[in-house]
């Protein structure tokens, strides 16, 4: 048993070994102060059959470990020779299921070794980089103290080429440092005859407690089981995971023979699973599937978060986003002008909830009229202006797992319309040119309905070239008004089959179309002042020509 | 970021430590157990003026969580406050009649009472209405925490402040001395806040809740900042700069994650509106005591009188710190 700190915990578990009829050589770190350590002892003179082996400094990730692992196996071997198996455990490795089933576990298997050993190229274990390399390098520095060093030396050594020789073709091999060996196997490796040389080139290797006894057992053991008997799980950072009070019924269902590591004051664990037999489980494999889980969804949650949200402890730069927004939504363009009663009908027939104009000068225009949403998400328009994007990703956050859509035009404020371009969550819809029905209809001067048209027109062109810059990543579909109004029915099937919220079959209802009539004259009145409306498209100046007059439209369906 | 600028920051440090001492001066001790403190203690650090009627569950609270010492500064309170934090035996206290605002909001005097007892100590900054929320707090105590990030090599930890109302009027419900104020002001606005990220301090901006959304409807910029970093492992050279929202040096203030991933983070329940609050905000108003004179108390003042329901439709009531987790407010990061 390896220990460095929390002794207390460290000698209840001793007992507990102890108490089961096993020897045990314990090793404490070099940097314990010897006052703590003599008390260490002192505290534990009384329990039988146990050994304290000679003290090495033991940094993580240097040779000592390796070395105090090495003596206190050779002192268990010779002092304690009825050993079949030793398990090399730490203070604060908790043992989950009765110690006498460990043993009938092991007595059933007397030939086998319990230790994790994959090669590198193999597994995506390691951190930093250093795969293949920990082999080939040389490691003079420490990675915790020294780290600028570490990292020079390493920069350096990939220059220059220089490479290790591996001795004796050995096949590198790592894994989990916490193994059960058996007494064939680990009494070859203390006394191989080249283990000078084992023991110079791993001193120097990174990490090499989860490397040396991990080679070295492919070389002598008859019957390797790749696996470690010890519950650990390493976060993204190299860490070992830790276990608390809350954590017992999960440690429980793991059937697992031993966990690392333990909170030192998670009192509820170490009381239920040290001093309370009846806690006995069935004997069944060990199974640690559910806290596979939970911890692989926490190395995810840091690596890679939420997507879409945007709070105090992530707050991506751009292009790290992972999605701008949390879920896909419809932005319609010229729709809500064009149709008298879009919005209601597009509610109606995706279920979907439509949204005004949101980013509309005045205020934010949510559905049915309301001043607040989602999340307490308010309606005002200085609220929303002073950051329209958070405005947004927090609207489809808040409103996660229904589909939102609402209307955008030249009117609105501009400012989200990058956001909205560069989001693949964006399904964006535009019918150029159709700011210019309200325009139609209004009863203003025609001198003021020219300023503003002139105005909305070169709005729009810009907004126009942004959703069709090379940044942009929304799903973006543009039609000119002159082309929707040929044929209105197709595009609208493709976006709300698109939407894909309902199984539509065809369109049964239509949307009203505006009142056109006269449109094509009106258009031509702003030509005849001097201002060209491009984006509509081809309108003849005669209404009744291509025109399609909505009242003798019948609905038909489109498959 | 310059040499330049790093070397400025540098002085800007200096000049807040030399201002901490500065400001000590009239601080006076009315019981100083410090000498209670052993190595690894969490210590909690709070100035306060006439909060008595929080006093009992505040101190409860906190030490349920695993809080050793208190160390608070009182500033002149005059309901016996003081003379009941003298009488706690895991309090030091200090009293002084300056001016809160000369200090800058207390931040001096709490520098320097950091740097004088901190040095080593994971410490919590927070007021008395704030309650501090993090990962598995209801299973876990703070030392777990702070053993944890200890391991992660993390020397400073976020928790948004949360703004908590009742629903109804503000002053509809009193509040009993000893009674967690969540119970009264358990609503809190769920997704409304925005993020800037301060170019000088590397710290996020954070605002928005209930206060941008009534108060400050007409002028958002104005509205209160809600980002804090109340837990940090204490060292003498660090310094508060302005209340707990950012610190120097400026990697203190690096608690979230910018490559996509979620670091973990707490929320502090601020059980500010409670019916103790109008008479404060009144009070608050005449002293001008208070960040840019007590604009904040005013908007307040004004507002409460005429509307005083910070409740609405989409408000959210509190359950517990996974109900935040869910909600996207805070985060477990890699803790499991």
């Amino acid at each position: 048993m390896l220990v460095h700190t929390a002794f207390d915990r460290a000698e209840q578990v001793v007992r507990h070994w102890s108490a089961a009829g096993c020897p045990l050589v314990i090793h404490a770190d070099k940097s314990v102060p010897q006052k703590e350590y003599n008390a260490f002892v002192n505290a534990l003179s009384d329990v039988p059959d146990i050994r304290f082996s000679k003290r090495h400094r033991c940094e993580w990730g240097t040779w000592g470990l390796v070395a105090a692992t090495q003596q206190a196996s050779q002192m268990m071997l010779d002092e304690f020779p009825d050993v079949r198996h030793v398990y090399l455990a730490s203070g604060s490795c908790l043992p989950l299921r009765p110690v006498q089933e460990l043993l009938d576990y092991l007595a059933e298997r007397p030939h086998t070794d319990f230790i994790e050993s994959a090669t590198t190229a193999d597994v995506p274990w390691t951190i930093g980089g250093l795969d293949q390399e920990r082999f080939t390098m040389r490691f003079p520095f420490s990675w915790r103290k020294n780290k600028y060093l570490f990292d020079r030396y390493v920069a350096f050594q990939r220059f220059v080429g220089l490479k290790r020789k591996i001795p004796n073709g050995i096949v590198p091999h790592m894994g989990s440092q916490w193994w059960c060996l058996t007494r064939q196997t680990l009494s070859a490796i203390l006394q191989d005859p080249e283990r000078e040389t084992y023991d110079r080139y791993f001193s120097k290797v990174w990490i090499p407690d989860e490397s040396y006894f991990q080679t070295l057992a492919r070389q002598y053991s008859r019957q390797i089981e790749s696996r470690s008997l010890t519950l650990s799980k390493f976060d993204y950072q190299g860490k070992p995971h830790i276990f608390y009070d809350d954590h017992l019924q999960l440690l429980r269902r793991s059937d697992c023979f031993v966990a690392r590591k333990i909170w030192p004051f998670a009192n509820r664990l170490y009381d239920a699973f040290l001093t309370d037999p009846s806690g006995a489980m069935k004997r069944t494999e060990p199974n640690p599937g559910k806290i596979d889980r939970i911890f692989a969804k926490a190395v995810e949650r840091r690596t890679r978060g939420r997507a879409g949200l945007y709070m105090q402890s992530r707050f991506p730069v751009e292009t790290r986003e992972n999605g701008l927004t949390c879920g896909q939504y419809s932005v319609f363009e010229g729709f809500s002008d064009l149709f008298e009663n879009f919005e209601g009908w597009l509610a109606k027939v995706t279920g979907t909830r439509v949204h005004g104009h949101l980013f509309a000068p005045e205020r934010a225009e949510f559905s049915d009229g309301q001043s607040v949403i989602n999340g307490a998400l308010s309606d005002s328009a200085q609220l929303r202006d002073y950051n329209p994007r958070a405005f947004l990703a927090n609207l489809i956050w808040n409103t996660r797992g229904e589909r939102q859509c609402f209307q955008f035009g030249p009117r609105d404020n501009q400012a989200i319309e990058w956001d909205i371009a560069k989001d693949p969550n964006a399904q964006v819809s535009v019918i150029t040119g159709a700011w210019a029905v309200p325009l139609f209809q209004s009863n203003g001067n025609f001198s003021d309905i020219r300023r503003e048209a002139a105005l909305l027109q070169q709005i729009e062109s810009k907004h126009l070239e942004t959703l069709r810059s090379t940044w942009s990543k929304a799903r973006v579909r543009i039609w000119t008004m002159a082309e929707f109004i040929e044929a209105p029915m197709e595009p609208l099937q493709t976006i709300i089959d698109e939407i894909g919220q309902q199984q539509v079959r065809g369109l049964a209802e239509v949307p009203k179309m505006a009142d056109l009539k006269g449109f094509g004259q009106f258009l031509q009145n702003l030509k005849n002042q001097g201002m060209h409306p491009y984006l509509m498209g081809d309108f003849p100046v005669a209404h009744d020509l291509h025109e399609p007059a909505p009242s003798k439209r019948k609905p038909y369906l489109v498959r | 970021m310059g040499l330049w600028q790093s070397y400025r920051m540098r002085l800007r440090r200096k000049r807040y430590k030399v201002r901490a001492y500065r400001k000590h001066f009239s601080l006076r001790p009315v019981a100083d157990r410090t000498g209670a403190i052993k190595p690894g203690d969490v210590l909690l650090f709070c100035t306060l003026r006439d909060e008595m009627v929080r006093l009992p569950y505040f101190l409860q609270y906190y030490r349920d969580l695993g809080v050793s010492h208190f160390l608070c500064v009182d500033n002149d309170s005059g309901d016996g406050g003081r003379e009941y934090l003298a009488g706690q035996k895991d309090v030091s206290l200090w009293t002084t009649r300056a001016s809160y605002k000369a200090a800058r909001f207390g931040v001096d005097w709490l520098n320097w009472l950091q740097n004088k007892y901190a040095h080593g100590h994971w410490t919590l900054v927070v007021d008395p209405d704030e309650l501090f929320v993090y990962p598995f707090c209801d299973t876990r105590p703070i030392r777990a925490l702070t053993d944890w990030l200890d391991v992660s090599q993390v020397r400073s930890f976020g928790a948004m402040l949360l703004d908590m109302y009742p629903k109804g009027r503000v002053d509809q419900v009193p509040y009993r001395s000893g009674q967690n104020p969540i119970e009264i002001a358990s609503w809190f606005d769920p997704g409304n806040y925005t993020i800037e990220k301060n170019p000088i301090y590397g710290n996020l901006w954070i605002q928005g809740g209930p206060r941008a959304r009534v108060f400050f409807q007409d002028a958002p910029r104005l509205a209160p900042a809600l980002n804090k970093i109340p837990l940090v492992k204490w060292d003498r050279r660090y310094t508060y700069v302005s209340s707990t929202h950012m610190l120097l040096p400026r990697g203190l203030n690096k608690v979230y994650e910018q490559l996509g991933g979620e670091q973990a983070s707490g929320v502090l329940l601020h059980a500010k509106f409670i019916d103790t609050f109008t008479d404060k905000a009144v009070e608050e108003l005449e002293r001008k005591q208070h960040y840019s004179s007590g604009a904040e108390y005013k908007a307040y003042a004004e507002h409460l009188s005429q509307s005083p329901e910070l409740w609405c439709k989409w408000s959210e009531k509190y359950i517990n710190w996974r109900q935040l987790e869910i909600l996207g407010l805070m985060s477990k990061g890699n803790w499991a």
